[in-house]
């Protein structure tokens, strides 16, 4: 397990009493939830039960109707110039990767540091590849993600989004369409991203990530948190029956 | 003949077998693949031989290309009477346009592929003041065809006629359309209910009209709508119509571009706090326009076709010069070399603009490079 020093107990999320709604449907049901500084949670659950549309909301990719979200001490309102500031601070990556097909991978990592944040383009340049060394990447910077492997896509898709610098990532099971010798790659780079200290939160099936790097791990099913705990707790001695049920569905194959 | 054996894992790469690839097996796959395909590419060749045979020798062996009618063409040999078009190319190209100043024709057109080079083709050297010349270039035709500033002699709009003629409309048809259709597009995909509306009426109405009633009405009834003293030439009012007609097809087709795009690049784009302008420039246009570039190109050959219609409305385009020559009692009844060159002139233009779009198409492809 990675130990954080510098964890503060300042939330950088706070949710309180969210609810959603597609339509009739309700998708969230009563969600609070608190993140600290640093934090990481990882968020698992069956599909359908709302695990991705709650992240969605924390960059408000879906409007929730009801409770209040705040990130980094702004609330989520319809008001644009708080959503530009709370975007350009949260950071996501997305199961279908989004790349921008017609740019290189340069491209797709300055042009928002450049128009969004107004950086020189020569530092955001030097960011970029900066971030893609990190992501072990660097060699690929001047060609177009169709060239990339799934596993190359998603990890120039975690550094275009590292290059906002942004304060909180977001991660909507990030593996999920990637080959099984490809998921290492990316679990291995988001491994080394929390131990930087990033406040992560991360839709994934991956159990193995979860025991190894999470602080803390959601069970949601139709809408709900049912389970919250370390991960110790939540895997070794879950208390809720579905938990039980979801574990053993997953663990045993 | 026995199969060699190879360690497991160590099989080589073995050539294919001979006469399934090159121009051998090419020729054998694609012309004599079987018994009835060898007797369809042999009676192919032979009647190919007598119809190209045949058409060469009326084009060019058996052709006349100076006489003073067709009488005289007939007398001299079997073959097409050029005579028609080399006696009065000057008109076929220049319409009516006085002899003298038609050097500053040449130099508009001469100049305009500097003006268009630098658009066209983006990797260019020195882009960046050929673009400067790009932005002047039209006030710049404008002042050297039309005249009447800095002591050049102005001339009529009723004497523009032939190509030019047709080069100006289709060209400042083609280049004003582009933007209008994109703004549209736009417009019609908006959350703003007045520009959505507004958008959704000009496209259904500019296509549901057909072209050539906005031909007429622009011929005749524009004026009216104007506000008193405004007097447009005849000209202006047949640009705009091309315009708008086209644009509203070129709004549709991008559209059509604009929602193949799919959802999580948009996503991706908000993750990242791009405002609806930068997605829009960055994000959604790029992708649009090249996934509607074979659309965009249809709407611009079309339109440049269409401007014959102009010769309902006494414009004297290529076709309209070519019934007026037709007309002459001494080239009467050569309606043949009159409208094959003016469909020559038209197939090479509108050729050369669909393999320009070909090639922008291979350029712009990222997938596979």
């Amino acid at each position: 397990m990675v130990i954080n020093k510098n964890k503060s107990t300042k939330p950088v999320i706070q949710i309180k009493e969210m609810h959603k709604w597609f339509g009739n449907f309700h998708v969230l049901k009563n969600i609070s939830l608190d993140v600290n500084q640093g934090e990481r949670i990882v968020i698992c659950g069956p599909s359908g039960s709302g695990k991705s549309t709650l992240i969605r909301c924390i960059n408000r990719l879906e409007v929730h109707q009801q409770g209040d979200i705040i990130v980094n001490n702004v609330e989520l309102t319809g008001d644009l110039k708080n959503l530009e500031a709370i975007r350009s601070d949260v950071g996501m990556v997305f199961q279908s990767f989004n790349l921008f097909p017609h740019l290189t991978v340069l491209e797709n990592c300055t042009l928002a540091p450049i128009w969004v944040k107004k950086l020189p383009k020569k530092d955001a340049e030097e960011l970029a590849m900066e971030l893609l060394t990190r992501v072990k990447i660097p060699e690929q910077a001047l060609k177009y993600p169709g060239q990339l492997s799934g596993g190359q896509q998603q990890r120039v898709a975690i550094a275009r989004s590292l290059c906002m610098q942004p304060k909180i990532m977001l991660f909507d099971e990030p593996t999920s369409a990637l080959d099984p010798e490809m998921i290492k790659e990316v679990l291995d780079t988001m491994i080394e991203l929390a131990e930087t200290g990033m406040t992560m939160l991360v839709v994934t099936h991956e159990m193995g990530f979860a025991k190894k790097v999470a602080d803390s791990v959601i069970f949601m099913d139709e809408g709900e948190i049912i389970e919250q705990n370390d991960p110790k707790n939540f895997f070794n001695n879950p208390k809720n029956d579905r938990t039980k049920l979801f574990l053993s569905q997953i663990l045993n194959h | 003949m026995k199969e060699k054996t190879y360690q497991p894992g160590s099989y080589p790469d073995l050539p294919p077998p001979p006469g399934t690839v090159g121009i051998y097996g090419w020729i054998r796959n694609n012309l004599f693949s079987s018994i009835s395909n060898s007797l369809l590419t042999i009676i192919s060749v032979i009647l190919l031989y007598y119809l190209i045979d045949g058409i060469i020798g009326w084009f060019l062996f058996d052709a006349v290309y100076d006489a003073e009618s067709k009488i005289e063409c007939r007398k001299i040999d079997s073959g097409a009477c050029w005579a028609v078009i080399t006696k009065r190319v000057g008109q076929f190209v220049y319409g009516f346009y006085p002899e003298a100043e038609r050097w500053r024709i040449d130099i508009s057109f001469l100049t305009m592929f500097i003006a268009f080079a630098p658009l066209l083709y983006p990797d260019i050297p020195k882009r960046k003041w050929l673009l400067w010349f790009s932005l002047i270039y039209p006030f710049f035709a404008y002042i050297l065809i039309m005249g009447g500033y800095f002591g050049i002699q102005r001339i009529e709009y009723s004497l523009f006629g032939g190509f030019m003629l047709t080069v100006i409309l289709g060209v400042s048809g083609i280049v004003c359309s582009l933007p209008i259709g994109i703004l549209l597009a736009l417009g019609r995909q908006s959350k703003l209910t007045v520009i959505r509306t507004i958008s959704i009426c000009f496209i259904e109405f500019m296509r549901g009209v057909p072209l050539i009633t906005l031909l007429f009405v622009a011929s005749s009834m524009l004026n009216y709508f104007m506000p008193p003293g405004t007097n447009f030439s005849i000209l202006v009012r047949v640009i705009i119509m091309f315009t708008f007609f086209s644009a509203a097809y070129i709004a549709e087709v991008i559209r059509g571009g604009i929602q193949a795009i799919p959802k999580g690049q948009y996503e991706a784009a908000d993750a990242l706090g791009m405002s609806y302008w930068q997605k829009t420039r960055f994000i959604t246009l790029p992708q649009a326009l090249k996934i509607s570039i074979p659309g965009i190109m249809n709407t611009f050959i079309g339109l440049y076709k269409d401007t014959t219609l102009v010769v309902v409305i006494g414009l004297l385009d290529p076709l309209g010069i070519g019934r007026a020559a037709l007309a002459d009692t001494k080239w009467n009844g050569l309606s043949t070399e009159t409208y094959l060159f003016v469909a020559l002139f038209f197939f090479v233009s509108c050729f050369a603009m669909s393999r320009y779009s070909l090639w922008l198409e291979n350029k712009l492809n990222t997938d596979q490079k």
